[in-house]
């Protein structure tokens, strides 16, 4: 599988990302930089990693969102391409308009950094397939900025289109419905505060689901 | 010209900082305080030659990167 990891001035998952797909997963991995102009045409994988992009000046996600590497991943998504925002990279998603909502700073206002259960919503290619319906995922969470927000509208579309794909057994963050994960319409994007790629060898392997339900799809028809 | 660009969280989003700072409020000698909101003011100096062409071009910015419109509101004055 051919995967490449984006990093903005002040990711710091970008290597976690990395190595995960490189060494555990063996996939071709291409280290992209924010201010690359790329088609992505080639790629079956693109991830946004998490971090502090632009020191989350603003809000979290915001100046990323409009940096040059955007439009090509833009393009990518529309055209059907595979896209994973973890963490930072799910701020980014919600800011680039790629994933509908947004998020902001966590309701008890304080940073959390713990492992969290998670609630498999729907088992959907290509991002969650290797899970059965409300089965258990266990990943650990690293965010200040992690409460998603949507309105009453937007979360039963969401609902009803199945684009939830996990939920928080215990909700950390006071994010709306639960909501840990969503994918969009098309289902072609998805974004997640937990971090899979920190639970893909130590400790919980749970992560390993997610990357083995992309991979198993191999390339995206176009 | 200088542009002062006011950003709030909507009504619906539930706003910790306000919440805790009313609490506080409450708590050293203001039982009257029923709520309170925290925004960021943001200042920007234009080199617009018409007050015109930097209000349409500071509702641009607030559109394109000051503002999220999902879950913030914006307003802003411009002064000569």
């Amino acid at each position: 599988m051919n995967t490449a990891v984006v990093t903005f001035p002040g990711s710091n998952c970008d290597d976690d990302a990395r190595d995960t797909l490189a060494r555990v997963m063996e996939c071709s991995v291409k280290a992209v930089w924010h201010k690359d102009r790329l088609s992505f045409s080639d790629f079956d994988l693109v991830v946004l990693p998490g971090g502090f992009s632009y020191g989350d000046y603003l809000r979290c996600g915001a100046m990323a969102s409009l940096s040059p590497v955007m439009e090509g991943i833009k393009e990518f998504a529309a055209k059907g391409g595979r896209v994973l925002g973890i963490c930072n990279g799910f701020q980014i998603l919600c800011e680039a308009g790629l994933l509908p909502g947004a998020l902001t700073i966590n309701a008890g206002q304080k940073f959390i950094c713990k492992d969290v259960s998670l609630k498999v919503e729907n088992s959907v290619a290509p991002w969650t397939c290797e899970w059965k319906v409300a089965e258990k995922a266990v990943f650990p969470i690293a965010h200040g900025d992690g409460r998603y927000w949507i309105d009453e509208a937007g979360l039963a579309k969401l609902k009803s289109q199945n684009q939830i794909l996990f939920t928080y057994l215990e909700n950390p963050n006071g994010s709306t419905g639960d909501i840990a994960g969503i994918r969009n319409e098309q289902g072609n994007v998805f974004g997640l505060m937990p971090h899979p790629e920190r639970a893909s060898e130590l400790r919980s392997r749970d992560g390993l689901k997610l990357w083995k339900s992309i991979r198993s799809l191999g390339k995206v028809a176009s | 010209m200088k542009a002062r660009v006011t950003v709030f969280c909507k009504e619906a989003v539930f706003d910790p900082q306000g919440h805790t700072l009313a609490q506080s409020l409450r708590q050293v000698g203001f039982p009257s305080v029923k709520g309170a909101r925290v925004g960021k003011i943001i200042d920007i100096e234009l080199g617009s030659n018409s007050v015109a062409d930097a209000r349409a071009s500071v509702q641009q910015m607030c559109e394109k990167l000051l503002a999220n419109p999902v879950i913030e509101s914006f307003s802003f004055e411009i002064k000569e």
